[in-house]
């Protein structure tokens, strides 16, 4: 029974923080919640038996696009000086998001109760023997090409788009 | 043999990029235009459609009718896009490099979305050819482009995201996303509201990808901002391959369900008759064509609301010859671009008697459009007429017919404005494009005058071709 | 399928409309350009949770990681082009502001 305490407990601080990391006012902050909420979300994939994908988002997500968002936010930092708000505004905006993700929330609750779940035919606690890793990801070759594909795009987009022209002074 | 298509690309790209030896823009440039008329002929070759490369590497790999009809429209456009690169005087040469090689890279995965029959490689495929769409749009780093692309990019990937969760749920359904299981799941569970809601999310993260009327936020301003030789490509073929294609395929997994039957033909319509009006007031020529290209891809979401073979038929054929003349009317923007300079309509005027090859190819691309008789789009509207009015929806047929006097309309007038009238004294001194467009014009317009006069032969062709 | 399974599957189903409406709202409501992809990562957070769960509750945890792996490659590759986009535009305009993107029309 800890163990469904445990899970809605995560989903709770993940859904509080991401609501901070949203409407805060200086991004730097924001950037960081986002590391955060980053690291919870890791931990839930670990607890929902999927230890590979929770570490691949754990120095992925949590290490490189943290990193990725601070450096972008520090590049173009010193623009910035001289624009201090009062954080009326941010108070405001954490209240109305809240009251809306309750509107939500009770309204899924009513919309889907237990008989429109029954029709899902395999439905246990994962207790289904699987193969290993390596022979289920000769099922899925086609997503290798595509991978292939996206990180030779990745690697022509931060060529053309970080490297300073001939023309532009 | 037809995955050739996929691995060319890549180890094209690989090859330019080894570094060993100096390659020059030029012999890019041709290379990306000798693959595409490769894959022009190669799909015409009689063993395309054997599996034994497929089965070898033991991929999930399919290549059908539908399939054959997109490759062919993508060969056509990206040959007519890599001809207006050649010849665009604004891209710096180092830039035309990468061009190609974002092309090539776009091509590998449009030519791969095409064969897949797996609803998460679809999402993957969709987003190889986004990821190079935004590179590509702001390729030339000015303010219109960046914000177009960025604008685009938040955009896209909100519709990502609720593809993405749609896969999700079909997937936890159906045990694994192959589309034969997941037609088996939705036969026996289609009503259960959870798989309707997933349904309805893809659906809309689809037309948000395609360009439908209210969710069509994004595409003027890409169209317009970006540089010429991308908006041939993606207006081209980009828009509707990862947008209508793939909602032909989920309404053949999803077994021609009736409320989704309603969906199409309900904005469908409404993206024919709002965007004819919207084209009616426009100053940009760009902005112009892109309204006129949302109006179009109305006209391919109510063919497939019908229901029907023939409707799908309709619809294929339509996306044919509207990815056709559609290029080649961005073709003669980019012509028009680079020899005025201006892209408002209140500044040009009489252009026929300076640049003839450009006016003449113009005039026969807006009589396609708006299905005049023996050109292509003629054909394809009567198809789309026939389909809609044989499966019982007779007032979405008339609808259909009384738009077309719309989009008569605001082309006789954009046609009247930019090339008759009378010649001003700044445009004494133009000339005719540069070679390498007037060929793309030429090719585009051969194409389009072909199609509409052998059609019965093209039917023929295309009947054995479903018969997959 | 027990009854505690339900009920924890049930709030798996509710938590990706939830951070799907806080990504748009961020994205809608934005002062600032970082602060919408900062938006479009938390609606990439939300999809990966609904992967998770549908690979878990439906039996097949395998073929879920793959797809997450999948998908945080993919992510990664977006996020590297959209801060490219961002290098570029506060070069021409010298301010993070969102009022300088809303030019174009429609």
């Amino acid at each position: 029974m800890e163990n469904l305490y445990i899970h809605i407990f995560l989903l709770a601080l993940i859904v509080i923080i991401s609501v901070f990391a949203v409407s805060h006012y200086r991004i730097i902050r924001g950037a960081i919640l986002l590391g955060a909420v980053s690291f919870l979300v890791s931990i839930s994939l670990f607890m929902l038996k999927a230890p590979i994908a929770a570490m691949f988002e754990l120095s992925v997500c949590t290490g490189l696009i943290t990193v990725i968002f601070i450096s972008v936010i520090s590049l173009t930092n010193p623009v910035y000086a001289g624009q201090k708000k009062i954080n009326e505004m941010s108070m405001v905006k954490k209240i109305i998001i809240l009251f809306l993700i309750v509107a939500v929330c009770g309204f899924f609750i009513y919309l889907f109760d237990e008989k429109n779940i029954n029709w899902i035919p395999v439905m246990n606690d994962a207790q289904k023997t699987v193969t290993t890793k390596d022979s289920l990801w000769n099922l899925r070759h086609v997503d290798l090409i595509g991978q292939a594909l996206i990180l030779l795009t990745g690697i022509f987009a931060v060529v053309v788009l970080f490297k300073k022209g001939k023309e532009e002074k | 043999m037809f995955l050739l298509l996929v691995l060319i690309p890549l180890f094209l790209v690989l090859l330019l990029n080894l570094n060993l030896y100096k390659v020059n823009y030029k012999i890019a440039v041709l290379i990306a235009g000798l693959f595409s008329l490769f894959q022009m002929f190669f799909i015409f070759s009689p063993n395309f459609f054997s599996t034994g490369l497929v089965d070898l590497l033991s991929l999930r790999f399919e290549c059908d009718g539908i399939s054959w009809i997109m490759l062919f429209s993508i060969a056509i456009v990206s040959f007519a896009a890599i001809c207006v690169l050649y010849a665009s005087e604004t891209i710096a040469s180092g830039k035309k490099f990468h061009f190609v090689n974002l092309v090539l890279l776009a091509l590998a995965g449009m030519n791969g979305l095409v064969f897949v029959r797996d609803i998460f490689s679809i999402y993957v495929f969709i987003e190889i050819i986004a990821a190079t769409s935004y590179v590509l749009i702001a390729l030339d780093k000015t303010k219109k482009s960046l914000e177009a692309s960025f604008k685009y990019l938040v955009i896209s990937s909100v519709a990502t995201v609720m593809m993405l969760s749609a896969v999700a749920i079909l997937f936890m359904a159906a045990g694994s996303t192959d589309f034969i299981k997941v037609a088996q799941m939705y036969k026996e569970y289609g009503a259960n509201p959870l798989i309707v809601v997933a349904s309805v999310f893809f659906i809309v993260g689809l037309f948000i990808k395609g360009g439908v009327m209210p969710f069509h936020g994004w595409l003027p301003d890409a169209y317009s901002a970006s540089p010429n030789p991308t908006s041939v490509f993606l207006a081209g073929i980009v828009t509707k391959t990862t947008g209508i294609y793939t909602l032909v395929r989920l309404y053949a997994i999803f077994d021609f369900n009736y409320s989704m039957q309603l969906v199409f033909l309900v904005f469908g319509s409404l993206s024919i008759v709002i965007a004819a009006i919207g084209a009616i007031n426009q100053d940009n020529f760009k902005r112009m064509l892109a309204y006129s290209s949302i109006s179009q891809v109305g006209y391919i979401v109510l063919a497939f609301g019908s229901g029907t073979i023939l409707g799908v038929f309709a619809g294929m054929f339509h996306l044919f010859n509207h990815s056709v003349f559609k290029s080649l009317l961005f073709v003669n923007a980019s012509a028009l671009e680079s020899r005025v300079n201006t892209n408002q309509i209140h500044n040009m005027s009489g252009l026929a008697s300076r640049m003839p090859v450009t006016s003449t190819t113009s005039v026969i691309a807006f009589l396609s459009t708006a299905g005049i008789p023996p050109l292509a789009g003629f054909w394809s509207k009567l198809l789309i007429v026939l389909a809609l009015w044989f499966s019982g929806n007779k007032e979405f047929a008339v609808l259909a017919l009384l738009a077309s006097i719309f989009t008569l309309t605001y082309f006789l007038i954009m046609q009247k404005k930019i090339f008759f009238g009378q010649l001003k004294e700044k445009f004494n001194t133009i000339k005719e494009a540069r070679f390498t467009i007037r060929l793309a014009s030429l090719f585009l317009c051969a194409i389009t005058i072909l199609t509409g006069l052998f059609f019965p032969i093209i039917l023929n062709f295309m009947a054995f071709l479903f018969s997959f | 399928m027990n009854a505690e399974s339900l009920i924890l599957f049930k709030f798996y189903i509710m938590i990706m409309p939830i951070l799907f409406i806080i990504g748009i709202f961020a994205v809608m409501t934005a002062k600032n350009i970082v602060a919408i992809i900062i938006g479009i990562e938390i609606m990439t957070k939300g999809v990966t949770l609904l992967l998770a769960a549908s690979g878990y509750f439906g039996g097949n945890p395998e073929i879920a990681q793959n797809f997450i792996i999948v998908m945080i490659i993919i992510e990664v590759v977006i996020l590297t082009i959209a801060s490219g986009l961002i290098v570029n535009i506060v070069k021409k305009y010298d301010s993070l502001s969102t009022k300088n993107i809303r030019n174009l029309k429609g």
